[in-house]
């Protein structure tokens, strides 16, 4: 009994971290989706392509952790934010369907543009912190999940008191309440949609760089799973909110730290998914979501 | 009535000489085993894409998790020949209705579900399947079932691809086609009208789950092999490029866009990495410019060349 109580703690340690990651790339689906009913598939690859602008700037320009996670923020919002301009924003008025497989498109598009760019092999990330070791009691905690969960916890604050305390964020909020009535209001909503773009980017680009810290490797189809999973995070929490995509990514990241410390690793992609049917047949507003009748 | 009749009859002599002409090369060693193996992957493509245009063109569902079918009819019906020593018959037909069947159990949930929910619901269900697969030792694991004997011939995948096309075209004229066809229009609206949608958009899935078994079946028995990796969410983003790109609800679209999308990846195996490229891009831009793919909803027909003709199949 004990022996699994410390199992428990462990995994849950584990899962905490690996579901704050999720969470950094489940907030930007959860915000694209709150403005513009977009599921934007290629967001996991916008997470990859964070990982390579920080594997660059620790390799090539020597920069150490805190400048590297900052590059690679700036640089994937520059993605994010040209990504839109050429690919979605045409297709504003196109229907649901063909959005979607546009950013089916889009995200092949980037993972096969990275594999001719860079090689499909997969790239040591620079040690940027000498790893310690922390043990408290029977557990063990490492110094990397540390910095991920305060990275993460900073990154949530700050996008909270974005969108909750400035006058963008106000725009934000707006424009996914009511875009039509925003944009009578005078809010220029290209702009908007362009910065709800940039701040997704930018946090699936941080939890981009603490994966590459965290597991030492990257590689060009690294985003595809935590893409899809990070969807299913957002949709557990309930789609377009904030606190939603939160909660929804550490509890599958510790659902899956569980399955696969006691059951099989190679059953946590189908927990994911199996989580997303259930949520999806039983409460498909997600946790935190209201139910919304559809009228005709 | 009488005039469709005939127009079939006179496509299955077409069918007939497209075959005896093609099969007289193959023997005859004018097209080459590499050219060989690209037809039959065109007829097996044919198949899937046509298939997945019932549920995505036809009825409107958008399901993106058709390689999980494909996976399941591929390595049943591998057991049934390899496992069981049964014929290849028997595997071919239980390949197809279990697919079916697990279609059936799989759309019922979730087909209550609409846009872009059915359509990450479905990604994920074929994952789930593919990580299935990927648990059973009985049927090899990661490393893939090995030793299926090469029983896919090029009749046999070209008459049932005949066998599939009539069916679905056949199908789409029916009263539970046309309810279909209703559905996708405005699912409510059909609802009104007394369409039990539920039964409908089942039905659909079920059949296209099935045709999928099928194709998975006839290329586990031509490659020698059934491995989890053919079946990811890739091979099916390849058969939803091919219905798109001919036209999403457009069976001679989605036959043009696997005839073409085959070739394409057959010039182009010797620079893989471009290959996906270029479908991305391909997709992008249709998508941009031309939503409705190469044909729209509309079937390519001689009237179409002003040749007159009256039917209306």
């Amino acid at each position: 009994m004990d022996n699994f109580l410390q199992q428990f703690c462990q995994q849950l340690i584990n899962g905490i971290s690996l579901g704050s990651i999720y969470a950094l790339i489940a907030l930007g689906y959860t915000m694209i989706y709150g403005i513009i009913k977009l599921i934007n598939f290629a967001h996991g690859d916008i997470y990859m392509i964070g990982a390579y602008f920080g594997f660059f700037a620790t390799t090539q320009l020597g920069v150490g952790f805190i400048p590297a996670i900052i590059i690679a923020m700036a640089g994937a919002a520059i993605v994010g934010i040209i990504i839109e301009r050429i690919a979605y924003r045409p297709m504003r008025n196109a229907p649901r369907i063909a959005i979607l497989i546009t950013a089916i498109g889009v995200s092949f598009f980037l993972e096969y543009g990275m594999i001719l760019l860079v090689s499909p092999q997969p790239r040591t990330f620079p040690a940027v912190f000498s790893p310690t070791v922390y043990h408290m009691g029977p557990l063990v905690a490492n110094s990397q999940q540390l910095v991920i969960l305060i990275s993460a916890l900073i990154l949530m604050v700050t996008l909270s008191y974005i969108v909750n305390s400035t006058k963008a964020g106000k725009a934000m909020r707006a424009v996914s309440f009511d875009a039509d009535a925003a944009r009578l209001m005078g809010i220029n909503i290209d702009k908007v949609i362009s910065m709800t773009f940039a701040l997704g980017s930018a946090l699936a680009a941080a939890g981009g760089v603490l994966v590459g810290v965290y597991y030492n490797s990257i590689d060009p189809l690294m985003g595809m799973m935590p893409g899809l999973k990070a969807f299913v995070a957002a949709v557990l929490g309930g789609i377009g909110i904030i606190p939603g995509a939160m909660m929804g990514g550490i509890i599958l990241g510790v659902v899956e730290a569980m399955v696969s410390g006691f059951l099989s690793s190679t059953f946590r992609d189908a927990a994911a998914f199996g989580i997303l049917i259930l949520i999806l047949l039983y409460k498909p507003a997600g946790l935190l979501g209201k139910n919304v009748r559809e009228k005709v | 009535m009488n005039q469709i009749r005939k127009f079939d009859l006179a496509l299955i002599a077409a069918c007939a000489a497209i075959f005896a002409g093609l099969q007289g090369a193959i023997f005859t060693g004018i097209i080459g085993p590499f050219w060989e193996l690209n037809i039959i992957l065109i007829c097996i493509n044919i198949i899937l894409a046509v298939s997945l245009n019932l549920i995505n063109g036809y009825t409107g569902q958008f399901s993106i998790g058709h390689a999980g079918f494909m996976a399941v009819g591929a390595y049943t019906s591998a057991v049934i020949t390899v496992k069981l020593g049964l014929p290849y018959e028997l595997g071919l037909v239980v390949a197809t209705i279990s697919a079916g069947v697990l279609g059936f159990l799989i759309g019922l949930p979730t087909l209550r579900l609409n846009g872009d929910y059915l359509a990450i619901a479905t990604l994920g269900l074929g994952e789930i399947i593919r990580i299935c697969i990927l648990n059973i030792d009985y049927v090899g694991g990661a490393s893939g079932l090995m030793g299926i004997p090469r029983l896919t011939t090029f009749a046999y995948v070209f008459w049932i691809m005949i066998a599939v096309i009539f069916f679905i075209k056949n199908f789409k004229n029916s009263a539970p086609g046309r309810c279909c066809l209703a559905i996708r229009e405005n699912e409510i609206a059909a609802d009104t009208m007394g369409i039990n949608t539920t039964k409908y958009k089942v039905l659909a899935f079920t059949l296209g789950a099935s045709f999928a078994g099928t194709a998975g079946a006839l290329f586990s028995h031509y490659f020698f092999l059934a491995h989890p990796a053919s079946f990811t969410f890739m091979r099916s983003f390849d058969i939803l490029t091919m219905v798109v790109l001919g036209g999403l609800g457009s069976m001679t679209g989605s036959i043009t866009g696997a005839i073409l999308l085959t070739f394409i990846s057959a010039f182009l195996s010797d620079f893989p990495e471009w290959r996906m490229i270029i479908y991305s891009v391909t997709m992008i831009i249709l998508m941009l410019y031309r939503p409705q793919g190469l044909f729209g909803n509309k079937e390519l027909s001689l009237k179409m060349f002003g040749l007159g003709g009256k039917h209306n199949g």
